[in-house]
Protein backbone atom coordinates (compact mmCIF):
# COMPACT_ATOMS: atom_id res chain seq x y z
CA UNK A 1 0.00 0.00 0.00
CA UNK A 2 1.15 3.50 -0.68
CA UNK A 3 -0.02 4.78 2.64
CA UNK A 4 -3.34 6.09 1.32
CA UNK A 5 -6.38 5.99 3.53
CA UNK A 6 -8.25 2.67 3.81
CA UNK A 7 -11.93 2.84 2.88
CA UNK A 8 -13.04 -0.77 3.11
CA UNK A 9 -11.43 -3.67 4.87
CA UNK A 10 -12.34 -7.35 5.05
CA UNK A 11 -10.89 -9.64 7.68
CA UNK A 12 -11.07 -13.43 7.39
CA UNK A 13 -14.32 -13.08 5.50
CA UNK A 14 -16.20 -16.29 4.67
CA UNK A 15 -19.53 -16.52 2.85
CA UNK A 16 -21.84 -19.50 2.57
CA UNK A 17 -24.89 -20.23 0.42
CA UNK A 18 -26.56 -22.71 2.76
CA UNK A 19 -23.92 -25.43 3.21
CA UNK A 20 -21.88 -24.38 0.22
CA UNK A 21 -18.89 -22.18 0.99
CA UNK A 22 -18.49 -19.58 -1.73
CA UNK A 23 -15.70 -17.49 -0.21
CA UNK A 24 -12.95 -18.60 2.13
CA UNK A 25 -10.92 -16.39 4.41
CA UNK A 26 -10.71 -13.21 2.35
CA UNK A 27 -8.68 -10.41 3.93
CA UNK A 28 -7.87 -7.26 2.01
CA UNK A 29 -7.87 -3.49 2.31
CA UNK A 30 -9.42 -1.25 -0.31
CA UNK A 31 -7.80 2.19 -0.45
CA UNK A 32 -9.91 5.33 -0.71
CA UNK A 33 -10.12 7.25 -4.00
CA UNK A 34 -8.52 4.47 -5.95
CA UNK A 35 -9.88 1.94 -8.40
CA UNK A 36 -9.58 -1.61 -7.16
CA UNK A 37 -10.22 -4.37 -9.68
CA UNK A 38 -11.26 -7.90 -8.77
CA UNK A 39 -10.33 -10.43 -11.40
CA UNK A 40 -10.41 -14.20 -11.63
CA UNK A 41 -11.96 -17.10 -13.49
CA UNK A 42 -15.74 -17.58 -13.70
CA UNK A 43 -17.38 -18.89 -10.54
CA UNK A 44 -14.58 -17.83 -8.22
CA UNK A 45 -16.89 -15.62 -6.16
CA UNK A 46 -15.84 -12.19 -7.46
CA UNK A 47 -19.39 -10.87 -7.76
CA UNK A 48 -20.42 -12.49 -4.49
CA UNK A 49 -17.52 -10.73 -2.80
CA UNK A 50 -18.43 -7.40 -4.39
CA UNK A 51 -22.05 -7.76 -3.29
CA UNK A 52 -20.90 -8.32 0.27
CA UNK A 53 -19.81 -4.67 0.55
CA UNK A 54 -23.37 -3.31 0.23
CA UNK A 55 -24.92 -6.46 1.70
CA UNK A 56 -26.86 -7.26 -1.45
CA UNK A 57 -26.37 -10.91 -0.50
CA UNK A 58 -28.85 -10.26 2.33
CA UNK A 59 -31.56 -10.54 -0.33
CA UNK A 60 -30.65 -14.15 -1.04
CA UNK A 61 -32.18 -16.63 1.40
CA UNK A 62 -29.73 -18.95 3.13
CA UNK A 63 -26.65 -16.74 2.88
CA UNK A 64 -24.54 -16.36 5.98
CA UNK A 65 -21.12 -14.95 6.63
CA UNK A 66 -18.20 -15.15 9.04
CA UNK A 67 -15.44 -12.65 9.60
CA UNK A 68 -15.69 -8.93 9.29
CA UNK A 69 -16.11 -6.21 6.74
CA UNK A 70 -15.61 -2.65 7.88
CA UNK A 71 -15.98 0.71 6.26
CA UNK A 72 -13.82 3.41 7.78
CA UNK A 73 -13.40 1.14 10.78
CA UNK A 74 -17.11 0.52 11.34
CA UNK A 75 -18.47 -3.03 10.98
CA UNK A 76 -20.96 -2.92 8.09
CA UNK A 77 -22.96 -5.79 9.54
CA UNK A 78 -23.80 -3.59 12.53
CA UNK A 79 -24.91 -0.72 10.30
CA UNK A 80 -28.45 -0.09 9.13
CA UNK A 81 -28.51 -1.72 5.71
CA UNK A 82 -30.39 1.16 4.08
CA UNK A 83 -27.85 3.66 5.40
CA UNK A 84 -25.00 1.41 4.25
CA UNK A 85 -26.38 1.21 0.72
CA UNK A 86 -26.67 4.97 0.53
CA UNK A 87 -22.93 5.16 1.20
CA UNK A 88 -22.01 2.22 -1.01
CA UNK A 89 -23.62 2.50 -4.43
CA UNK A 90 -23.71 -0.21 -7.04
CA UNK A 91 -23.72 -0.51 -10.82
CA UNK A 92 -24.80 -3.85 -12.22
CA UNK A 93 -23.63 -6.05 -15.04
CA UNK A 94 -26.68 -5.40 -17.20
CA UNK A 95 -27.88 -1.81 -17.26
CA UNK A 96 -31.06 -1.79 -15.16
CA UNK A 97 -32.71 1.62 -15.42
CA UNK A 98 -36.22 1.68 -14.00
CA UNK A 99 -39.07 1.94 -16.52
CA UNK A 100 -39.34 5.63 -15.68
CA UNK A 101 -38.13 8.87 -17.20
CA UNK A 102 -34.43 9.74 -17.18
CA UNK A 103 -35.17 12.43 -14.60
CA UNK A 104 -37.10 10.05 -12.34
CA UNK A 105 -34.35 7.46 -12.61
CA UNK A 106 -31.64 9.87 -11.50
CA UNK A 107 -33.67 11.46 -8.72
CA UNK A 108 -35.04 8.16 -7.41
CA UNK A 109 -32.39 7.82 -4.69
CA UNK A 110 -32.69 11.37 -3.29
CA UNK A 111 -36.48 11.09 -3.37
CA UNK A 112 -36.63 7.86 -1.36
CA UNK A 113 -34.26 9.68 0.95
CA UNK A 114 -37.06 12.18 1.53
CA UNK A 115 -35.90 15.08 -0.66
CA UNK A 116 -38.90 16.84 -2.26
CA UNK A 117 -37.49 20.26 -3.18
CA UNK A 118 -37.82 20.48 -6.93
CA UNK A 119 -34.92 22.91 -7.42
CA UNK A 120 -32.59 20.72 -5.39
CA UNK A 121 -33.68 17.66 -7.34
CA UNK A 122 -33.09 19.46 -10.65
CA UNK A 123 -29.66 20.42 -9.47
CA UNK A 124 -28.82 16.87 -8.37
CA UNK A 125 -30.09 15.48 -11.67
CA UNK A 126 -27.85 17.79 -13.67
CA UNK A 127 -24.81 17.27 -11.48
CA UNK A 128 -25.20 13.47 -11.49
CA UNK A 129 -25.79 13.27 -15.24
CA UNK A 130 -22.75 15.49 -15.84
CA UNK A 131 -20.78 13.29 -13.46
CA UNK A 132 -21.73 10.27 -15.53
CA UNK A 133 -20.89 12.08 -18.79
CA UNK A 134 -24.46 11.75 -20.00
CA UNK A 135 -25.81 15.28 -19.52
CA UNK A 136 -25.01 16.65 -22.97
CA UNK A 137 -26.74 13.73 -24.66
CA UNK A 138 -29.98 13.83 -22.66
CA UNK A 139 -30.38 17.35 -21.26
CA UNK A 140 -33.24 18.19 -23.66
CA UNK A 141 -34.95 14.86 -23.13
CA UNK A 142 -35.09 14.30 -19.40
CA UNK A 143 -38.72 13.20 -19.66
CA UNK A 144 -37.85 10.38 -22.05
CA UNK A 145 -37.97 6.83 -20.71
CA UNK A 146 -34.63 5.54 -19.46
CA UNK A 147 -35.33 2.35 -21.40
CA UNK A 148 -35.28 4.31 -24.67
CA UNK A 149 -31.55 5.00 -24.34
CA UNK A 150 -28.82 2.88 -25.92
CA UNK A 151 -27.11 0.24 -23.77
CA UNK A 152 -24.08 2.41 -23.08
CA UNK A 153 -26.25 5.40 -22.23
CA UNK A 154 -28.40 3.22 -19.97
CA UNK A 155 -25.31 2.12 -18.08
CA UNK A 156 -24.17 5.73 -17.67
CA UNK A 157 -27.69 6.55 -16.49
CA UNK A 158 -27.32 3.84 -13.86
CA UNK A 159 -24.01 5.36 -12.84
CA UNK A 160 -25.66 8.80 -12.63
CA UNK A 161 -28.43 7.25 -10.54
CA UNK A 162 -25.81 5.85 -8.16
CA UNK A 163 -23.95 9.20 -8.01
CA UNK A 164 -27.16 11.07 -7.14
CA UNK A 165 -27.21 9.43 -3.71
CA UNK A 166 -23.70 10.84 -3.09
CA UNK A 167 -22.10 7.59 -1.98
CA UNK A 168 -18.50 7.21 -0.81
CA UNK A 169 -17.95 3.95 -2.65
CA UNK A 170 -19.22 2.70 -6.00
CA UNK A 171 -19.25 -1.03 -6.65
CA UNK A 172 -19.27 -2.05 -10.29
CA UNK A 173 -20.09 -5.59 -11.32
CA UNK A 174 -18.69 -6.07 -14.82
CA UNK A 175 -20.24 -2.76 -15.80
CA UNK A 176 -19.16 -2.92 -19.43
CA UNK A 177 -19.63 -6.60 -20.21
CA UNK A 178 -22.95 -6.02 -21.98
CA UNK A 179 -21.66 -3.04 -23.98
CA UNK A 180 -19.95 -2.56 -27.33
CA UNK A 181 -16.25 -1.51 -27.43
CA UNK A 182 -16.93 2.21 -27.86
CA UNK A 183 -19.44 2.35 -25.02
CA UNK A 184 -16.95 0.32 -22.97
CA UNK A 185 -14.22 2.88 -23.52
CA UNK A 186 -16.51 5.67 -22.39
CA UNK A 187 -17.33 3.79 -19.20
CA UNK A 188 -13.62 3.18 -18.55
CA UNK A 189 -12.84 6.85 -19.07
CA UNK A 190 -15.63 7.67 -16.66
CA UNK A 191 -14.28 5.28 -14.03
CA UNK A 192 -10.89 7.00 -14.13
CA UNK A 193 -12.58 10.39 -13.67
CA UNK A 194 -14.82 9.18 -10.86
CA UNK A 195 -11.97 8.04 -8.63
CA UNK A 196 -11.25 11.70 -7.86
CA UNK A 197 -14.34 11.71 -5.68
CA UNK A 198 -15.21 8.09 -5.07
CA UNK A 199 -13.65 4.82 -4.07
CA UNK A 200 -14.33 2.34 -6.82
CA UNK A 201 -14.33 -1.44 -6.69
CA UNK A 202 -14.86 -3.14 -10.03
CA UNK A 203 -15.31 -6.78 -10.91
CA UNK A 204 -14.20 -7.55 -14.42
CA UNK A 205 -13.64 -10.50 -16.66
CA UNK A 206 -11.54 -8.43 -18.96
CA UNK A 207 -7.91 -8.30 -17.87
CA UNK A 208 -7.02 -5.50 -20.26
CA UNK A 209 -9.79 -3.52 -18.67
CA UNK A 210 -8.44 -4.19 -15.20
CA UNK A 211 -5.02 -3.09 -16.43
CA UNK A 212 -6.40 0.08 -17.99
CA UNK A 213 -8.62 1.35 -15.21
CA UNK A 214 -7.39 0.03 -11.89
CA UNK A 215 -4.74 1.04 -9.39
CA UNK A 216 -4.96 -2.15 -7.36
CA UNK A 217 -5.93 -5.64 -8.42
CA UNK A 218 -7.15 -8.60 -6.41
CA UNK A 219 -6.85 -12.00 -8.06
CA UNK A 220 -9.43 -14.53 -6.96
CA UNK A 221 -9.19 -18.17 -7.77
CA UNK A 222 -11.06 -21.40 -7.18
CA UNK A 223 -10.39 -25.10 -7.56
CA UNK A 224 -12.83 -28.02 -7.94
CA UNK A 225 -14.40 -27.17 -4.58
CA UNK A 226 -15.79 -23.99 -6.23
CA UNK A 227 -14.88 -22.07 -3.07
CA UNK A 228 -13.32 -18.72 -3.92
CA UNK A 229 -10.03 -17.69 -2.36
CA UNK A 230 -7.90 -14.57 -2.65
CA UNK A 231 -4.58 -15.49 -4.22
CA UNK A 232 -2.92 -12.14 -4.52
CA UNK A 233 -3.68 -8.49 -3.94
CA UNK A 234 -1.30 -5.75 -4.97
CA UNK A 235 -0.61 -2.81 -7.21
CA UNK A 236 -2.11 -3.45 -10.61
CA UNK A 237 1.26 -2.87 -12.21
CA UNK A 238 2.91 -5.40 -9.95
CA UNK A 239 0.18 -8.00 -10.56
CA UNK A 240 0.44 -7.64 -14.30
CA UNK A 241 4.20 -7.47 -14.63
CA UNK A 242 5.63 -9.39 -11.73
CA UNK A 243 3.03 -11.45 -9.85
CA UNK A 244 4.18 -13.29 -6.76
CA UNK A 245 2.00 -16.34 -7.25
CA UNK A 246 2.33 -18.82 -10.07
CA UNK A 247 -1.47 -19.09 -10.43
CA UNK A 248 -1.74 -15.34 -10.95
CA UNK A 249 0.89 -15.45 -13.62
CA UNK A 250 -0.78 -18.37 -15.36
CA UNK A 251 -4.09 -16.54 -15.37
CA UNK A 252 -2.65 -13.21 -16.51
CA UNK A 253 -0.76 -14.83 -19.33
CA UNK A 254 -3.89 -16.62 -20.44
CA UNK A 255 -2.85 -20.14 -19.60
CA UNK A 256 -6.30 -20.81 -18.16
CA UNK A 257 -9.54 -19.06 -17.30
CA UNK B 1 -48.68 -47.95 -40.46
CA UNK B 2 -51.33 -46.49 -42.66
CA UNK B 3 -53.70 -45.95 -39.72
CA UNK B 4 -51.04 -44.09 -37.72
CA UNK B 5 -50.50 -41.86 -40.69
CA UNK B 6 -54.22 -41.28 -41.07
CA UNK B 7 -54.67 -40.39 -37.40
CA UNK B 8 -51.72 -38.05 -37.61
CA UNK B 9 -53.10 -36.29 -40.64
CA UNK B 10 -56.63 -35.99 -39.34
CA UNK B 11 -55.92 -35.05 -35.72
CA UNK B 12 -55.07 -31.48 -36.51
CA UNK B 13 -58.35 -31.07 -38.37
CA UNK B 14 -60.28 -32.53 -35.44
CA UNK B 15 -58.54 -30.10 -33.11
CA UNK B 16 -59.23 -27.27 -35.52
CA UNK B 17 -62.93 -28.15 -35.50
CA UNK B 18 -62.95 -28.02 -31.68
CA UNK B 19 -61.37 -24.59 -31.74
CA UNK B 20 -63.64 -23.27 -34.48
CA UNK B 21 -66.69 -24.67 -32.73
CA UNK B 22 -66.05 -22.59 -29.62
CA UNK B 23 -65.72 -19.45 -31.72
CA UNK B 24 -68.87 -20.44 -33.59
CA UNK B 25 -70.80 -20.96 -30.37
CA UNK B 26 -69.81 -17.48 -29.22
CA UNK B 27 -71.03 -16.16 -32.55
CA UNK B 28 -74.31 -18.09 -32.23
CA UNK B 29 -74.96 -16.75 -28.75
CA UNK B 30 -74.36 -13.21 -29.93
CA UNK B 31 -76.63 -13.61 -32.95
CA UNK B 32 -79.37 -15.41 -31.06
CA UNK B 33 -79.47 -12.92 -28.19
CA UNK B 34 -79.48 -10.05 -30.64
CA UNK B 35 -82.30 -11.61 -32.69
CA UNK B 36 -84.46 -12.20 -29.64
CA UNK B 37 -83.81 -8.69 -28.39
CA UNK B 38 -84.40 -7.04 -31.75
CA UNK B 39 -88.16 -6.78 -31.26
CA UNK B 40 -87.65 -4.84 -28.04
CA UNK B 41 -85.08 -2.55 -29.61
CA UNK B 42 -87.51 -1.86 -32.46
CA UNK B 43 -90.74 -1.36 -30.52
CA UNK B 44 -89.24 0.40 -27.49
CA UNK B 45 -86.21 2.04 -29.07
CA UNK B 46 -82.61 1.71 -27.91
CA UNK B 47 -82.46 5.24 -26.53
CA UNK B 48 -85.74 4.83 -24.69
CA UNK B 49 -84.55 1.60 -23.10
CA UNK B 50 -81.19 2.92 -22.05
CA UNK B 51 -82.50 6.20 -20.63
CA UNK B 52 -85.87 5.09 -19.30
CA UNK B 53 -86.10 5.15 -15.52
CA UNK B 54 -89.26 3.11 -15.18
CA UNK B 55 -89.39 -0.67 -15.57
CA UNK B 56 -93.03 -1.71 -15.55
CA UNK B 57 -93.58 -4.55 -18.01
CA UNK B 58 -97.32 -4.67 -17.23
CA UNK B 59 -97.66 -1.16 -18.63
CA UNK B 60 -95.18 -1.62 -21.43
CA UNK B 61 -92.56 0.55 -19.78
CA UNK B 62 -89.12 -0.91 -20.28
CA UNK B 63 -86.50 1.55 -19.05
CA UNK B 64 -83.39 -0.21 -17.74
CA UNK B 65 -81.48 2.81 -16.45
CA UNK B 66 -82.13 1.73 -12.87
CA UNK B 67 -80.57 -1.66 -13.59
CA UNK B 68 -77.62 -0.13 -15.45
CA UNK B 69 -77.06 2.13 -12.47
CA UNK B 70 -77.46 -0.84 -10.14
CA UNK B 71 -74.83 -2.84 -12.02
CA UNK B 72 -72.45 0.10 -12.28
CA UNK B 73 -72.79 1.10 -8.63
CA UNK B 74 -72.37 -2.41 -7.30
CA UNK B 75 -69.29 -2.83 -9.50
CA UNK B 76 -67.81 0.45 -8.29
CA UNK B 77 -68.49 -0.61 -4.71
CA UNK B 78 -66.92 -4.02 -5.27
CA UNK B 79 -63.84 -2.46 -6.87
CA UNK B 80 -63.49 0.12 -4.10
CA UNK B 81 -63.59 -2.59 -1.45
CA UNK B 82 -61.99 -5.44 -3.37
CA UNK B 83 -59.03 -3.81 -5.13
CA UNK B 84 -57.10 -2.63 -2.05
CA UNK B 85 -57.77 -6.00 -0.46
CA UNK B 86 -56.71 -7.94 -3.56
CA UNK B 87 -53.62 -5.78 -4.11
CA UNK B 88 -52.65 -6.32 -0.49
CA UNK B 89 -52.97 -10.09 -1.00
CA UNK B 90 -50.99 -9.95 -4.24
CA UNK B 91 -48.15 -7.91 -2.74
CA UNK B 92 -48.07 -10.19 0.28
CA UNK B 93 -47.92 -13.32 -1.90
CA UNK B 94 -45.38 -11.98 -4.38
CA UNK B 95 -43.06 -9.96 -2.14
CA UNK B 96 -43.49 -10.77 1.51
CA UNK B 97 -44.74 -14.29 2.15
CA UNK B 98 -42.15 -17.01 2.71
CA UNK B 99 -42.65 -20.01 0.45
CA UNK B 100 -44.40 -22.18 3.04
CA UNK B 101 -46.94 -19.47 3.87
CA UNK B 102 -47.51 -18.77 0.20
CA UNK B 103 -48.13 -22.49 -0.37
CA UNK B 104 -51.13 -22.24 1.95
CA UNK B 105 -52.47 -18.77 1.14
CA UNK B 106 -52.35 -18.94 -2.63
CA UNK B 107 -54.47 -22.11 -3.01
CA UNK B 108 -56.87 -20.68 -0.43
CA UNK B 109 -57.32 -17.53 -2.50
CA UNK B 110 -57.78 -19.66 -5.60
CA UNK B 111 -60.35 -21.76 -3.80
CA UNK B 112 -62.44 -18.65 -3.30
CA UNK B 113 -62.96 -18.65 -7.06
CA UNK B 114 -64.35 -22.18 -6.89
CA UNK B 115 -67.09 -21.52 -4.35
CA UNK B 116 -70.48 -21.56 -6.09
CA UNK B 117 -72.09 -18.19 -6.47
CA UNK B 118 -75.21 -19.30 -4.62
CA UNK B 119 -73.13 -20.11 -1.54
CA UNK B 120 -71.78 -16.56 -1.52
CA UNK B 121 -75.39 -15.42 -1.73
CA UNK B 122 -76.42 -17.58 1.22
CA UNK B 123 -73.57 -16.39 3.41
CA UNK B 124 -74.34 -12.84 2.36
CA UNK B 125 -77.99 -13.21 3.33
CA UNK B 126 -77.40 -14.90 6.65
CA UNK B 127 -74.24 -13.14 7.86
CA UNK B 128 -73.68 -9.92 5.97
CA UNK B 129 -77.18 -8.53 5.52
CA UNK B 130 -77.98 -8.59 9.27
CA UNK B 131 -74.67 -6.81 9.94
CA UNK B 132 -75.36 -4.11 7.35
CA UNK B 133 -78.84 -3.74 8.80
CA UNK B 134 -77.21 -2.49 12.02
CA UNK B 135 -76.16 0.73 10.27
CA UNK B 136 -78.64 3.22 11.76
CA UNK B 137 -80.09 4.94 8.69
CA UNK B 138 -83.88 5.04 8.25
CA UNK B 139 -84.96 2.88 5.32
CA UNK B 140 -81.92 0.60 5.57
CA UNK B 141 -83.04 -3.03 5.29
CA UNK B 142 -79.60 -4.59 5.07
CA UNK B 143 -80.36 -5.79 1.56
CA UNK B 144 -78.93 -3.47 -1.03
CA UNK B 145 -75.89 -2.17 -2.86
CA UNK B 146 -73.52 -2.24 0.11
CA UNK B 147 -74.13 -5.89 0.97
CA UNK B 148 -73.93 -6.77 -2.72
CA UNK B 149 -70.67 -4.81 -3.13
CA UNK B 150 -69.04 -6.60 -0.22
CA UNK B 151 -70.07 -10.04 -1.49
CA UNK B 152 -68.88 -9.13 -4.96
CA UNK B 153 -65.59 -7.78 -3.63
CA UNK B 154 -64.80 -11.19 -2.16
CA UNK B 155 -65.88 -12.91 -5.36
CA UNK B 156 -63.53 -10.88 -7.57
CA UNK B 157 -60.66 -11.11 -5.09
CA UNK B 158 -59.07 -14.24 -6.62
CA UNK B 159 -59.20 -12.88 -10.17
CA UNK B 160 -57.45 -9.65 -9.28
CA UNK B 161 -55.06 -11.23 -6.80
CA UNK B 162 -53.86 -13.88 -9.23
CA UNK B 163 -53.26 -11.55 -12.14
CA UNK B 164 -51.72 -8.83 -9.98
CA UNK B 165 -49.43 -11.35 -8.29
CA UNK B 166 -48.25 -12.65 -11.66
CA UNK B 167 -47.64 -9.09 -12.82
CA UNK B 168 -45.62 -8.29 -9.70
CA UNK B 169 -43.60 -11.49 -10.04
CA UNK B 170 -42.90 -10.66 -13.68
CA UNK B 171 -41.10 -7.45 -12.68
CA UNK B 172 -37.42 -8.15 -13.40
CA UNK B 173 -35.29 -8.89 -10.36
CA UNK B 174 -32.84 -6.29 -11.66
CA UNK B 175 -35.32 -3.49 -10.85
CA UNK B 176 -35.55 -4.75 -7.28
CA UNK B 177 -31.79 -4.94 -6.95
CA UNK B 178 -31.40 -1.50 -8.49
CA UNK B 179 -33.83 0.00 -6.00
CA UNK B 180 -32.33 -1.77 -3.00
CA UNK B 181 -28.82 -0.76 -4.05
CA UNK B 182 -29.91 2.88 -3.98
CA UNK B 183 -30.89 2.49 -0.36
CA UNK B 184 -34.63 2.11 -0.62
CA UNK B 185 -36.48 0.08 1.95
CA UNK B 186 -38.55 -2.90 0.87
CA UNK B 187 -41.76 -0.88 1.06
CA UNK B 188 -40.25 2.00 -0.94
CA UNK B 189 -39.10 -0.50 -3.53
CA UNK B 190 -42.61 -1.96 -3.78
CA UNK B 191 -44.44 1.35 -4.08
CA UNK B 192 -41.82 3.27 -6.04
CA UNK B 193 -40.55 0.70 -8.52
CA UNK B 194 -42.35 -2.64 -8.48
CA UNK B 195 -45.99 -1.54 -8.53
CA UNK B 196 -45.41 1.11 -11.24
CA UNK B 197 -43.57 -1.49 -13.33
CA UNK B 198 -46.42 -3.97 -12.85
CA UNK B 199 -49.09 -1.34 -13.43
CA UNK B 200 -50.52 -2.51 -16.74
CA UNK B 201 -50.85 -6.08 -15.48
CA UNK B 202 -52.53 -4.92 -12.30
CA UNK B 203 -54.98 -2.76 -14.25
CA UNK B 204 -55.73 -5.70 -16.54
CA UNK B 205 -56.53 -7.75 -13.45
CA UNK B 206 -58.85 -5.06 -12.15
CA UNK B 207 -60.64 -4.83 -15.47
CA UNK B 208 -61.12 -8.59 -15.59
CA UNK B 209 -62.53 -8.26 -12.07
CA UNK B 210 -64.93 -5.63 -13.37
CA UNK B 211 -66.00 -8.04 -16.11
CA UNK B 212 -66.64 -10.71 -13.55
CA UNK B 213 -68.54 -8.30 -11.32
CA UNK B 214 -70.81 -7.15 -14.14
CA UNK B 215 -71.70 -10.73 -15.00
CA UNK B 216 -72.39 -12.01 -11.50
CA UNK B 217 -76.05 -12.93 -11.06
CA UNK B 218 -77.14 -15.37 -8.39
CA UNK B 219 -75.34 -13.90 -5.40
CA UNK B 220 -76.54 -10.45 -6.43
CA UNK B 221 -80.18 -11.49 -6.59
CA UNK B 222 -79.90 -12.89 -3.08
CA UNK B 223 -78.51 -9.81 -1.34
CA UNK B 224 -79.26 -6.72 -3.41
CA UNK B 225 -83.01 -6.51 -2.79
CA UNK B 226 -84.01 -6.48 -6.47
CA UNK B 227 -85.91 -3.19 -6.41
CA UNK B 228 -86.54 -1.82 -9.89
CA UNK B 229 -86.66 1.76 -8.65
CA UNK B 230 -83.83 4.08 -9.63
CA UNK B 231 -81.41 3.98 -6.65
CA UNK B 232 -81.16 7.25 -4.70
CA UNK B 233 -79.51 8.14 -1.40
CA UNK B 234 -81.63 7.38 1.68
CA UNK B 235 -80.95 10.80 3.16
CA UNK B 236 -78.86 13.93 2.59
CA UNK B 237 -75.63 11.99 2.67
CA UNK B 238 -75.00 10.77 -0.93
CA UNK B 239 -73.07 7.74 0.31
CA UNK B 240 -76.32 6.28 1.71
CA UNK B 241 -77.20 5.36 -1.89
CA UNK B 242 -75.27 2.18 -1.13
CA UNK B 243 -77.83 1.23 1.53
CA UNK B 244 -80.59 1.40 -1.09
CA UNK B 245 -82.01 -1.73 -2.65
CA UNK B 246 -81.32 -2.09 -6.33
CA UNK B 247 -81.24 -4.58 -9.17
CA UNK B 248 -78.48 -5.52 -11.59
CA UNK B 249 -78.86 -6.09 -15.33
CA UNK B 250 -78.15 -9.78 -14.80
CA UNK B 251 -80.57 -10.01 -11.90
CA UNK B 252 -83.28 -8.38 -14.00
CA UNK B 253 -83.04 -11.13 -16.59
CA UNK B 254 -82.84 -14.00 -14.15
CA UNK B 255 -85.72 -12.82 -11.95
CA UNK B 256 -88.22 -12.21 -14.74
CA UNK B 257 -87.39 -14.56 -17.60
CA UNK B 258 -89.46 -17.36 -16.05
CA UNK B 259 -92.76 -15.69 -16.76
CA UNK B 260 -92.01 -13.06 -19.40
CA UNK B 261 -93.65 -13.21 -22.83
CA UNK B 262 -93.78 -11.05 -25.93
CA UNK B 263 -92.08 -7.65 -25.78
CA UNK B 264 -91.26 -8.21 -22.13
CA UNK B 265 -89.30 -11.34 -22.98
CA UNK B 266 -87.60 -9.57 -25.84
CA UNK B 267 -86.71 -6.66 -23.56
CA UNK B 268 -84.91 -9.10 -21.27
CA UNK B 269 -82.91 -10.39 -24.21
CA UNK B 270 -82.15 -6.79 -25.11
CA UNK B 271 -80.87 -6.34 -21.58
CA UNK B 272 -78.67 -9.34 -22.25
CA UNK B 273 -77.32 -7.77 -25.45
CA UNK B 274 -76.37 -4.61 -23.60
CA UNK B 275 -74.69 -6.63 -20.86
CA UNK B 276 -72.91 -8.74 -23.46
CA UNK B 277 -71.49 -5.67 -25.18
CA UNK B 278 -70.48 -4.08 -21.90
CA UNK B 279 -68.55 -7.15 -20.79
CA UNK B 280 -66.99 -7.58 -24.22
CA UNK B 281 -65.70 -4.02 -24.12
CA UNK B 282 -64.26 -4.57 -20.67
CA UNK B 283 -62.54 -7.78 -21.72
CA UNK B 284 -61.09 -6.23 -24.86
CA UNK B 285 -59.68 -3.41 -22.77
CA UNK B 286 -58.10 -5.93 -20.37
CA UNK B 287 -56.66 -7.94 -23.22
CA UNK B 288 -55.10 -4.88 -24.80
CA UNK B 289 -53.43 -3.96 -21.52
CA UNK B 290 -52.11 -7.49 -21.05
CA UNK B 291 -50.69 -7.44 -24.55
CA UNK B 292 -48.97 -4.14 -23.87
CA UNK B 293 -47.32 -5.78 -20.90
CA UNK B 294 -45.97 -8.67 -22.92
CA UNK B 295 -44.80 -6.46 -25.77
Amino acid sequence: MTGSEIKLETQNFDLYYGNFQALDDISLQIPANQVTAIIGPSGCGKSTFLRAFNRMNDLIPGVHTDGEISMEGENIFNMDVVALRRRVGMVFQRPNPFPKSIYDNVTYGPRVNGLRDRDKLDEIAERSLRGAALWDEVKDDLGKSGLALSGGQQQRLCIARALAVEPDVILMDEPASALDPIATLRIEELIRELKEDYTIVIVTHNMQQAGRVSDYTAFFYTDESRTGILVEFDNTKKIFTNPSDQRTEDYITGRFG
Amino acid sequence: MKLTYLVDRSIKYILLVCALLSVFILFLIAVFTLREGLEAFQTIGVGQMLSGTVWRPGQDQYGILAMILGSVLVTIGAIAIGVPFALGCAIFLAEVAPDNVRAIVRPAVELLAGIPSVVYGLVGMVVLVPMVRQIPVPGNSGYGLLSASIVLAVMILPTITNIAEDAIRAVPQSYREGAFALGSTHWQTITGVILPAARSGIIAGIILGVGRALGETMAMIMVIGNSVVLPKPLNDNPITIFLRQARTLTGNIAVEIGYATGVHESALFATGVILFMLIMLVNIAARMLMKERHA
